[in-house]
């Protein structure tokens, strides 16, 4: 690790004010970054702290949605009342992520900008595009087993490891954030980019933006939402295919769905082909299996990731027929 | 840039006790513990948040201290396995513990059993976790519970079938 | 034997002598000692697979505020002639794997030394590497003797002729992966040289023994070189005999004259600790119709470095375990640039006993015959091997006990019948063994004035509750409560014994014990008047007792039992019941060995699922090297698992009536697992471990 200053910011500009110093870096709970600047992987000059920051709040918004605070953190958020009973996809989403002692420190803006676990960014002997641009990708000749079927480039196949950004993403959160420019709201699944020849870039935040908060619409009325995770052991795992899905079903077709798959590509990737299938079919398990398969039509697999497509499709087709059946 | 300015002044409460230091900006808590203040009960198994050796509660809440800054930590509240005790009687969790045979080598230990003090709590403060079926009741911490709730800590030496009747035992 | 000790204390459930230091924090492992103006060392790892450090360059490394040092080929010590390379730290500019040490960085704090390592410029010549074990591959060839010191290959009557007029053959091929024994305590060593003299506290399995091999590395006469160890966080194996980091230690502490700490990271512990070799195994047998094996053929490939030979024993089990008319075992290894393989638990049994349980559960659905039934007419009357009666043989008794208790009579034999929502179900069964030994130890037997006693011997306590049995033994020989008794070990400075390996432990350091007390005895029995002020003390040392035994075929035996559960849309398998039932002689404390079974039964499962070191053919070095990328179970991956055993009575052993109990739990795990899913799935997976898409793919065929 190399040495670095620390400065806890006392508000957000003075955050935002204090990260535009060379080699500045935001730090939160601390539990991806920390680990990878003990790798050599991450080397801030400067931690601006900003997990004591006040925007730890979760508020009900005008509407049904919900305002959560980006230092709100994990296990905060997935125990709240109003997330459990309205939301199940993204508790069950932030449950299912890493462990109990990482959910009690990581926050929910640290979550969304955790870095990929594939083995090359992790390992700074080894070339990576993602750490350093144009050094190769070792992960496509490679050990790919859980990297992208979906939306990958010649530059980069890895994925984005947070299950609770793959929730936001089927919900549609948005995600306020705050930088040199001022405010914005950045849309879910926007956030997080393809990696096209940029794989360095994981978000579409520009240098020195902070996220200050999510805010959830609502689902629509009367839909059933979960979160299903796959994995190699029964917990404390980062996801092999994972989908979030909310689904309104009346007199027997699907009324309205919203669907995320995660561990499949550099971004969640929300399902609108699965989606736009599903939109007033009857909720059969024909219907699933065709939307399943318009989305998953457009898989690219790697040689020894080919896997995960089926497991994808039989994946998304248990969830829906679960969500379906249930009512 | 000068030297001087990677280091900082922290007051650490480990244990209701407080501990000024002057440390480097990169020192882990579980460092500060284990190689400034003596405390070697937290245990580094991975450094990375991976095997909960390092378990600790921070204000009550069960953290890795491997993956905290010490820089970080001004004026909070720290309680290691150390801090369990009161005087000679142990906590119930580590006579259970001693009792079920709940571990073999007992590196893992200090991280097992404050991280089962913190997941209590949890339990009792009506947190859920991935298995709960109904995410809006209160949780009943049976096997099950216990085992998803303490995900974070690895055991080697496989005592996981002796842990799991250890915590229930003071958790029910 | 001569003596059989009487139990009072033996048998009893009693609780772990050191258990309240370990609850508590306050058990102090190797890092842990406080020693006065202690430094600490980093390790830098070659970044090549294959060839030599051109140049080191610690200008900026040495510049940093801090740094104490930087020691390479070029600056360390010469070190003496050592038998495993692996302790020849930077003694040369060779690289012969990737992760190798290649340079250390010492510095008054741990974030210094690290930041110094990450800051050194280390220079390469790279040459092509091969890292990739086949069964085909060119450098494989036959080792002298295998771990630690069988026959490479045997051969019994005609196994080809066998074959070919056997009703049912079974001819596959299971592979194992790389495993690293990942113990929970990294190797760790703090190294101390007060004049001219070595003092190490090392996380090791045997200080004696440690003790003599680093004297030797370092040219020093053992009795100038002590090494303490009283707690120790698992090892498995890996900290059988000093790794590198022990060395490290002392060459970095010698450099700078402080006392310097040292320990491998998680991530350094994929490359020079040990790791247990993959193999490839080639299982034939022949049967009658009626299940009774005509040949049974076990050919394994497996690799070692190029810096020290180890041959797993992986096909040695083949040569005891059931009858056949014909047999054939062979070993063959390629010395790759890879790291060196070791022990890790149960070296052998455990590759072996899964290619060979999964081999029998193939030919009991061949024969359409129950797989313990297969097993039973199998059984030998004696050592098919040597001939040599069995000391005790409790397998079918515990196969037999298991069945009765998991439920066997009611299964079905059906594969892919039983389903519970997405969950196929599915049980199975494989038979374990491990053989029971006992190496030369010494140990010494003091009798104090006010009425206690002290026993010393060099063992270990590395989990498996070896301070606790030790002292019911000394307990029950000197024929005095536990309380009036106190037990030394962990320290080269006792009487050298036994490390803690091979399951010889309790059964070695047990012996010595109840030798000492019994030349106590004498002595005390000699002396007249009050006993002196620093006790009267009497030592023993089993070497002629061991060398003068009978000839036994000693094994321990076991069955193993398993239900999984496996996800038809996911592949996904989770073991939801286990039981093992072990015959292992006189259990001597039922609380740690069920502990000790269950945990090896543990590991066993994460072999079967979990464990898997993935090889990076472009870089030479095992890729997923954290716990995060390394799986091993968590809590819920280990549902209701219970162990057992037989009551077993065998005067053949030792004083104790005891056999050793460390490795079988795991042996045979592995092969239950994998029947079990394919009698839930009618998927074979016969390469470890039983990833989800390897049973997709099945699923899917």
């Amino acid at each position: 690790m190399r040495p670095f200053e620390y400065e806890r910011a006392a508000d957000v500009a003075a955050a935002v004010a204090a990260v535009a110093e060379p080699g500045a870096m935001y730090l939160a709970g601390g539990t991806n970054l920390v680990d990878l600047m003990k790798l050599g992987v991450e080397t801030p000059a400067r931690l601006v702290d900003v997990s004591r920051l006040p925007h730890d709040t979760i508020e009900e918004l005008p509407g049904g949605g919900l305002r959560i605070g980006a230092a709100v953190r994990n296990s905060d958020l997935a125990a709240h009342p109003a997330v459990r009973e309205r939301y199940p996809l993204l508790a069950r989403s932030l449950l299912s992520g890493a462990s109990g002692q990482l959910r009690n420190v990581a926050t929910i803006g640290g979550n969304l900008l955790q870095r990929t676990r594939c083995a090359y960014f992790q390992d700074v002997s080894k070339p990576c595009n993602k750490r350093r641009p144009g050094s190769g990708c070792p992960a496509r000749d490679g050990e790919h087993r859980n990297l992208a079927i979906l939306g990958h480039s010649e530059a980069c196949v890895a994925t984005h490891p947070s299950d609770m950004a793959v929730a936001l993403a089927a919900i549609g959160a948005d995600v306020a954030v705050t930088g040199p420019a001022g405010a914005r709201r950045v849309p879910m699944p926007g956030l997080h980019r393809l990696p096209g020849d940029e794989p360095q870039r994981d978000t579409v935040l520009q240098p020195g933006e902070l996220i200050t908060a999510i805010e959830l619409p609502p689902l629509p009325p009367g839909a059933r939402s979960t979160y299903r995770k796959v994995r190699e052991r029964a917990s404390f795992s980062f996801a092999v295919a994972s989908v979030a899905a909310a689904v309104d079903v009346a007199d027997g077709h699907v009324a309205d769905c919203r669907i995320a798959l995660g561990a499949l590509a550099h971004a969640p990737w929300r399902a609108s082909l699965a989606e736009e299938a599903l939109r007033g079919a009857p909720a059969t398990a024909e219907s699933f299996g065709r939307a399943a398969d318009a989305e998953l039509a457009h898989a690219e697999p790697l040689p020894d990731n080919a896997f995960k497509v089926p497991l994808a499709r039989n994946l998304l087709v248990a969830t829906l027929a679960e969500l379906c059946e249930a009512r | 840039m000068p030297h001087v300015t990677h280091f900082a002044d922290v007051t650490l409460r480990i244990n209701g006790a407080d501990h000024a230091l002057h440390v480097d900006t990169r020192t882990t808590l579980l460092d500060a513990l284990r190689e400034h203040l003596g405390r070697t009960g937290s245990k580094k198994g991975c450094d990375h948040g991976q095997c909960g050796a390092c378990t600790v509660l921070v204000d009550g809440r069960r953290a890795n201290a491997c993956l905290l800054l010490a820089v970080t930590l001004d004026g909070v509240d720290v309680t290691t396995v150390e801090g369990l005790a009161d005087g000679d009687a142990l906590h119930p969790l580590q006579d259970a513990f001693i009792e079920q045979d709940a571990f073999q080598c007992g590196y893992c230990t200090p991280g097992q059993i404050c991280s089962a003090v913190g997941m209590i709590e949890e339990a009792r403060a009506g947190w859920p976790s991935a298995v709960t079926g109904d995410l809006t009741a209160a949780p009943a911490l049976d096997d099950d519970e216990i085992r998803e709730r303490m995900n974070g800590n690895l055991c080697r030496c496989g005592a996981y079938a002796n842990i799991v009747p250890a915590i229930a035992q003071v958790a029910r | 034997m001569a003596t059989t000790v009487a139990p009072t204390t033996l048998g009893a459930a009693v609780t772990r002598v050191e258990g309240r230091e370990k609850v508590t924090g306050e058990a102090a492992y190797a890092y842990e000692h406080e020693i006065e103006g202690a430094v600490y060392a980093w390790i830098v790892q070659a970044t090549i697979a294959s060839g030599a450090v051109r140049r080191v360059d610690a200008a900026r490394a040495l510049r940093l505020p801090g740094v104490l040092g930087v020691l390479w080929h070029e600056n360390a010590p010469d070190l003496g002639e050592v038998e495993d390379g692996e302790l020849a730290v930077l003694q040369s500019r060779r690289v012969a794997y990737r992760g190798q040490i290649v340079a250390l960085t010492i510095a008054d704090s741990l974030e210094v030394a690290r930041d110094a390592a990450a800051l050194l410029d280390v220079a390469y010549e790279a040459e092509p590497h091969d890292v990739e074990l086949r069964d085909d591959h060119p450098k494989l060839y036959k080792p002298p003797k295998v771990n630690p010191n069988f026959e490479t290959d045997t051969e019994e009557g005609d196994v080809d002729a066998a074959l070919a007029r056997a009703d049912v053959v079974v001819d596959r091929t299971y592979t194992t992966p790389a495993e690293h024994n990942n113990p929970l305590e990294p190797h760790a060593t703090l190294a101390v040289w007060r004049d001219g003299g070595l003092t190490l506290y090392d996380s090791t399995q045997g200080a004696p023994r440690a003790r003599d091999t680093i004297a030797a590395v370092f040219d020093l006469p053992p009795e100038r070189v002590r090494v303490i160890s009283p707690h120790v966080g698992g090892g498995f194996g890996s900290k059988g005999t000093p790794r590198p980091t022990a060395i490290a230690a002392a060459l970095a502490a010698k450099h700078v004259d402080r006392p310097v700490k040292l320990a491998a990271t998680r991530q350094q512990m994929f490359a020079f600790v040990g790791y247990r070799t993959p193999t490839i195994q080639r299982l034939r047998l022949g049967a009658d119709a009626g299940g009774r094996l005509l040949a049974l053929a076990h050919e394994v490939a497996e690799q070692t470095s190029t810096v020290r030979e180890f041959a797993e024993q992986t096909a040695v089990p083949s040569r005891m375990m059931y009858a056949s008319q014909t047999r054939r075992t062979s070993h063959r290894v390629a010395a790759l640039d890879v790291p060196t393989p070791s022990w890790m638990r149960a070296p052998g049994e455990t590759p072996g006993m899964y290619a060979l349980e999964s081999a029998m559960d193939e030919l009991a659905i061949e024969l359409g015959l129950d797989p313990i039934e297969l097993r039973a007419r199998n059984e030998p009357e004696t050592d098919p091997e040597t001939g040599l009666p069995f000391s005790s043989r409790g397998l079918v008794a515990c196969l037999r006990e298991g069945a009765a208790r998991f439920g066997w009579e009611r299964r079905d034999p059906t594969p892919g019948a039983r389903r519970n929502g997405p969950w196929l179900v599915g049980t199975g069964v494989a038979s374990s063994t491990y053989p029971a030994r006992r190496a030369p130890s010494a140990a010494f037997a003091r009798a104090l004035p006010d009425g206690t006693f002290v026993i010393g011997i060099g063992a270990a306590d590395i989990g498996t509750g070896a301070r606790t049995v030790l002292l019911q033994i000394a307990a029950d020989a000197l024929e005095v409560p536990p309380e009036r008794v106190r037990v030394e070990i962990g320290d080269s400075a006792l009487p050298f014994a036994m490390l803690a390996g091979g399951s010889m432990g309790t059964t070695s350091w047990g012996s010595a014990i109840v030798r000492a007390i019994e030349a106590l005895r004498e002595r005390l029995a000699e002396h007249a008047g009050d006993l002196p002020p620093e006790g009267v003390q009497a030592q023993a040392d089993t070497t002629e007792e061991i060398k003068a035994q009978e000839r036994y075929a000693r094994h321990a035996f076991g069955a193993q039992f398993c239900e999984v559960r496996v996800n038809a849309d996911t592949g996904e398998v989770r073991v939801a019941r286990m039981l093992g039932v072990f015959a292992c002689g006189r259990i001597l404390n039922p609380l740690t060995s069920r502990s000790q079974f269950i945990g090896g039964m543990t590991q066993g499962v994460s072999m079967a699922l979990h464990e898997e070191s993935v090889l990076d053919l472009e870089f030479g070095d095992y890729l997923n090297h954290d716990l995060a990328q390394y799986h091993v179970p968590v809590f819920a991956d280990i549902g209701d698992i219970e162990a057992t055993w037989i009551e077993e009575e065998d005067p053949h052993l030792n004083p104790m009536g005891a056999k050793g109990i460390g490795e079988i739990g795991i042996v045979g795990t592995a092969a239950a697992v994998a029947n079990a899913v394919h009698h839930a799935t009618g998927v074979r997976v016969r390469d470890l471990p039983i990833r989800l898409d390897r049973v997709l793919a099945g699923l899917a065929a």
